[in-house]
């Protein structure tokens, strides 16, 4: 690998720019992807492997390539900067998550309560608006006030975010179920909100909760099992 | 957040650390798992980076394939030739390095030059 192309990954790294680093097997010939430039069978492969976050070797007319994926990081949208945020921000950091926390109310949403946290003081709703979640984003609300969770879940629902959990009792889910319904959202497209939040794992402190948290998601990421029991 | 930190990704931080390792003016080689079968302990994208003098990040394997990856390595960085390994099952031999897990996985070593 050439300084050149380990600079030229790091810069896509901190742009949050996809990239694929392609390296032909038989004698270490490496190029970086997109580029309009490439021939359109390892043009089309890289991209399947940035789409499936997978590297892989391929075959392209009779010789071996080595696609390594860089996706940027996946995003974590906590909304609701209370109590379980602060277990579960700096474990989705640990894990590699993109945290962004979400919360208008100051006093909760400090950086004294979150170092180092990327924070957003708008409502719910424009936060998410400005964060545009894609196929890469979690979002998860907390703040048990339907003032705050409800456009948070609206949004995320009209989004492609990969999972969505919202923490509440059955009873709050349903409710909750019942407000968002009345902003239009039919049963299909509420069946994706994970709630109440989290494997079943009894989680009673802040940071089990978080825990489950971030074990559902990682089980939705990888399509686990143990993720499909919340769909029903 | 921490911005090193990198799971479901974390083969990029490989990536810095053999950065930082150049720019000190040491020479590093990078190895990374390019296909696996069975049931190895670390996927394709997986990285090690090591310099001339001996220091490690990342991995290749739960550490069964370390050493002979890090030799290769060394090897790569006197000659500058990259190559394609191939690591199968353990036998009972002491002089094969294998996977004890009993998977398979092809590493390609080369060196940041």
């Amino acid at each position: 690998m050439t300084p050149e192309t380990l600079a030229a990954l790091q810069r896509a790294r901190a742009e949050k720019r996809p990239m694929v680093l392609a390296t032909r097997l038989a004698d270490g010939a490496q190029r970086l992807l997109p580029d309009p430039a490439a021939p359109a069978a390892l043009a089309e492969a890289a991209a399947a492997a940035l789409a499936a976050d997978e590297s892989r070797t391929v075959e392209i007319d009779g010789t071996a390539w080595f696609l390594h994926a860089h996706n940027p990081p996946l995003r974590l949208v906590v909304v609701g900067a209370v109590h379980i945020a602060q277990a579960l921000v700096p474990m989705a950091a640990a894990m590699g998550l993109g945290v962004i926390v979400v919360d208008p109310r100051r006093a909760f949403a400090s950086e004294a309560r979150f170092p180092n946290v990327v924070i957003s003081h708008d409502w719910p709703d424009e936060a998410l608006d400005a964060l545009a979640p894609d196929v890469r984003t979690a979002v998860v609300t907390l703040t048990h006030d339907p003032k705050l969770d409800d456009p948070a879940l609206d949004r995320a629902l009209k989004s492609p975010a990969f999972y969505i959990g919202a923490l509440g009792s059955k009873k709050t889910h349903a409710a909750r179920l019942k407000r968002l319904r009345a902003l239009g959202h039919d049963d299909a497209a509420m069946a994706r909100i994970r709630g109440p939040v989290g494997l079943a794992i009894e989680a009673v402190t802040a940071p089990e909760i978080a825990l489950s948290i971030l074990a559902e998601i990682v089980a939705v990421r990888r399509g686990a099992a143990l993720a499909q029991k919340l769909a029903a | 957040m921490s911005e090193t930190a990198h799971a479901f990704a974390e083969a990029e931080d490989v990536l810095s650390q053999a950065a930082a390792w150049r720019a000190a003016g040491e020479k590093v080689a990078l190895a990374t798992v390019t296909e696996t079968w069975g049931s190895s302990p670390r996927p394709a994208g997986s990285r090690l980076a090591v310099t001339a003098s001996g220091h490690m990040a990342g991995s290749v394997s739960g550490g069964c394939i370390e050493g002979a990856v890090a030799e290769a390595a060394m090897e790569t960085l006197r000659t500058g030739v990259p190559k394609l390994l191939d690591f199968g099952v353990t036998h009972e031999r002491a002089w094969e390095v294998g996977l004890a897990c009993g998977g398979k996985v092809k590493v390609f070593v080369e060196a940041l030059a």
